[in-house]
C-alpha cells in the first residue's frame, strides 16, 4: 500500500522568478532580493526571502540583540571569561532576578539582579515590538487579526511569568531566570513550593490539556490535508470559498471514523483556539499561584479531587532498578 | 440518515481488508467495517470492566477512582482480577480498540482513495502507549510498572516516576519532546491564525484594493515572507506540523523507555555531571 505515493516530499520543484509579494506602500523597507534552496524545496516553499524591514522589526532586532548579549555576557563573566568554559558550562549558566531582600526595587545592584532587569526589559521591549510588527504586516496587507492575537496571548504568558505575577507577589525574585537549567529548576520548584505538585493546579491540567490537544489537533489536520493533496487539499483558501472533493473526502474521513467532522475553515478555529488557550489558561495558573491559592495539595483535597491520605495513592514502584529475578 | 449534502456520492463499497462486502456498511454516520466490530467489542469489554472495577474499589468519586496495575510482585504473570488483572484486561482491550480503530482508519482511506497519513500518526500515538504499558514494564520485568488508570491517580504516577530519576525536567530526551510539544502549538497557532485571517479579512485596511475579499495563498506568503523571510507554503506547513506532532509524541515515549533501571536508572541530575567535570579539567 506503501507503493502509491504519500506527497511525504516534494518531487518535482519548479523554478521561476522568486515571488516577490502583495505590493505593499512601504516597499522601501522591503528586501528586493530572494534566492531558492533546493533542500528546505522538498518540505516547503525553496524560496528564502524577501523580508521587510521596517522600524518595528529592526528596533526588535536591535532590542533583543542588547537583552541577548547582556545575557551573554553575564554568562562569560560567570566563567571568569574562559571560552571553553562558556561553552561546555552553557547549560547551568544563568542570570537570576535580584534576591528577594529587593522586593521590587527597580534599580537593584547590577550583579544582584539588576542586569536580569535589564536584560528583560530589553527582551520584553523586543516582543513587543515584534508584535506591533505582526500586526502592522496583517494591517497592511487587508487580513485578518488572527496572528497577532495568537501572538497576544503567548505574551501574556510570558508577561505574567516575568512581570505580572511578580508584581503581585512584590518580589522580582518571583520571576524566571533566563539560563537553560535555572529555567527547569525554577519550573521544578515553582510546583514543589506552592503545594508539592502544580498537576492538581486545574489550569495547569487546562494548559496540558491544550498543549497535548494541539499536538492531536495538528497531527490530525496536517495528516488529512496531506492524505488528500492528492485532490488539491492544501489549497486550504480554495476548498474554503468553494468546497471541492479534496475537502469532502477529508471531512468523510473524520465523519466515518468518528462520527464527526470540522471544515476546512473550522478546523483552523478549532486550531487557533487550542494553540491559544494552552497559554491563556497557563497564564491564569500561574497568576493564581503563590497569590491566590498557595497549596495546590490542600486546595485539591478540599474540592475532592486528590485524597486526604497520600496512602491512598497507588503504590508506583522502584523502577531505577529491574525488577527481573525479584520474588 | 446523518448523511452530508455530498456523502451520499461516496458511500461506495470497497477498501476493506478483511471481511469482504460482510462489514461494508454504515451505522448512522460511522463507517463498521471488521474492525468496526472489534473496536466496539474491545471499548465496551473495556468500558464494562472499568466500570466493574470501579465498583470494586473505594470510591465512586470520578477524579479517584484508579484501576491499578498488579503489585510488583506478579512480575510478568497474571495477577487476580481484583489485584491488578483487570488492569491487565483492559489494557489488552485498550490496544485492541486502538489497534482495531487505527486498521478501520486505513480501510476508510482505502474506500476515499486518500493517503494513510492519518493511521500512521495514530500509530504514533499508539506506540507511546504501549511503551508505557507494555515496553517498559517488560524492560523493567513487571507489570507493575505500567501506570494507573485514573484520572489523577496517573498524574501521581507521572509525577513519582519523574522524581525516581532526580528531576525529569533534566532528561535530554524530555527536553527534545517538550520542545517539540511547544513548537508544535507555535506552528498550529500560526497556520490557523493565517488561514482564519486570509478567509476572515479586516474589514477595513488602509491599502488593499477589495478591503472585503478573501486573501488569496500570494497574501498568506507574503505575510511570512515580510515578518520572518520564508513562508514554508501551503503543502509544506502541512508536512512540518505533523513532523513536529509526531515527534512530539515519538520522543515522548523514548524519553520514558530510556528512564527504566536497566537503560538508566539513576538521577537525570546527574546524567549532566561529565559535561562539567569536562569542562573543570579542560579549564584546570
Amino acid at each position: 500500500m506503501l507503493n502509491e505515493y504519500q506527497n511525504i516530499f516534494t518531487t518535482v520543484q519548479v523554478r521561476a522568478a522568486p515571488e516577490m509579494g502583495i505590493p505593499i506602500e512601504g516597499q522601501i523597507d522591503r528586501t528586493r532580493s530572494a534566492s531558492f534552496s533546493y533542500w528546505i524545496g522538498k518540505v516547503g516553499n525553496a524560496q528564502l526571502g524577501p523580508i521587510y524591514l521596517g522600524f518595528l522589526g529592526v528596533a526588535s532586532l536591535v532590542t533583543f540583540t542588547i537583552g541577548f548579549v547582556i545575557i551573554g555576557l553575564n554568562y562569560w563573566a560567570q566563567v571568569d571569561w574562559n571560552p571553553v568554559r562558556f561553552v561546555l558550562e552553557m547549560p547551568w549558566l544563568s542570570l537570576d532576578p535580584p534576591p528577594p531582600e529587593y522586593g521590587l526595587k527597580v534599580m537593584p545592584p547590577l550583579n544582584d539582579g539588576g542586569w536580569w532587569l535589564i536584560a528583560g526589559f530589553f527582551i520584553t521591549a523586543s516582543i513587543i515590538l515584534w508584535w506591533f510588527r505582526m500586526y502592522r504586516r496583517a494591517v497592511e496587507l487587508g487580513m485578518g487579526l488572527h496572528v497577532p492575537a495568537a501572538f497576544a496571548a503567548a505574551i501574556w504568558l510570558y508577561l505574567v511569568l516575568g512581570f505580572i505575577r511578580p508584581i503581585a507577589m512584590g518580589s522580582w525574585s518571583e520571576a524566571v531566570p533566563f539560563g537553560i537549567l535555572s529555567h527547569l529548576d525554577w519550573t521544578n520548584n515553582f510546583s514543589l513550593i506552592w503545594g508539592g505538585s502544580l498537576f492538581w493546579n486545574p489550569f495547569h491540567m487546562l494548559s496540558i490539556v491544550f498543549l497535548y490537544g494541539s499536538a492531536l489537533l495538528f497531527a490530525m489536520h496536517g495528516a488529512t490535508i496531506l492524505a488528500t493533496s492528492r485532490y488539491g487539499a492544501e489549497r486550504e483558501i480554495e476548498q474554503i470559498t468553494d468546497r471541492g472533493t479534496a475537502a469532502e473526502r477529508g471531512a468523510l474521513f473524520w465523519r466515518w471514523t468518528m462520527g464527526f467532522n470540522a471544515s476546512i475553515e473550522s478546523i483552523h478555529r478549532w486550531a487557533w483556539w487550542f494553540a491559544m488557550l494552552c497559554v491563556l489558561t497557563g497564564g491564569i495558573g500561574i497568576l493564581i499561584t503563590g497569590t491566590v491559592v498557595d497549596d495546590w495539595t490542600a486546595w485539591g483535597i478540599r474540592h475532592g479531587i486528590v485524597p486526604e491520605d497520600p496512602d491512598w495513592w497507588p503504590i508506583t514502584p522502584d523502577s531505577t532498578r529491574s525488577s527481573w529475578g525479584q520474588e | 440518515m446523518a448523511m452530508l449534502s455530498f456523502e451520499r456520492k461516496y458511500r461506495v463499497r470497497g477498501g476493506t481488508l478483511i471481511g469482504g462486502d460482510l462489514f461494508d456498511f454504515w451505522v448512522g454516520p460511522f463507517f463498521v467495517g471488521f474492525f468496526g466490530i472489534t473496536t466496539a467489542f474491545f471499548a465496551a469489554l473495556g468500558t464494562v470492566l472499568i466500570v466493574y472495577g470501579a465498583s470494586l474499589g473505594p470510591t465512586w468519586n470520578i477524579w479517584l477512582i484508579s484501576i491499578n496495575p498488579p503489585p510488583i510482585e506478579y512480575g510478568l504473570g497474571l495477577a487476580p482480577l481484583e489485584e491488578g488483572g483487570l488492569w491487565q484486561l483492559i489494557t489488552i482491550c485498550a490496544i485492541g480498540a486502538f489497534v482495531s480503530w487505527a486498521l478501520r482508519e486505513v480501510e476508510i482511506c482505502r474506500k476515499l482513495g486518500i493517503g494513510y497519513h492519518v493511521p500512521f500518526a495514530f500509530g504514533v500515538a499508539i506506540f507511546a502507549y504501549i511503551t508505557l504499558v507494555v515496553f517498559r514494564p517488560l524492560l523493567l520485568g513487571a507489570w507493575g510498572h505500567g501506570f494507573p488508570y485514573g484520572i489523577m491517580s496517573h498524574l501521581q504516577w507521572v509525577w513519582d516516576t519523574g522524581y525516581q530519576y532526580g528531576n525529569f525536567h533534566y532528561n535530554p530526551v524530555h527536553m527534545i519532546a517538550i520542545t517539540f510539544f511547544f513548537t508544535t502549538t507555535l506552528a498550529l497557532a500560526l497556520h490557523g491564525g493565517l488561514v482564519l485571517s486570509a478567509v476572515n479579512p479586516a474589514t477595513h485596511d488602509s491599502l488593499a484594493k477589495d478591503p472585503a475579499t478573501v486573501k488569496t495563498p500570494e497574501y498568506e506568503d507574503t505575510y511570512f515572507r515580510d515578518t520572518i523571510g520564508y513562508s514554508i507554503g501551503t503543502l509544506g506547513i502541512h508536512r512540518l506540523g505533523l513532523f513536529l506532532a509526531l515527534n512530539a509524541g515519538f520522543w515522548s515515549a523514548v524519553c520514558i523507555f530510556i528512564s527504566a533501571g536497566p537503560i538508566y536508572g539513576g538521577s537525570w541530575i546527574e546524567w549532566w555531571e561529565p559535561l562539567r567535570s569536562l569542562s573543570q579539567r579542560w579549564a584546570g
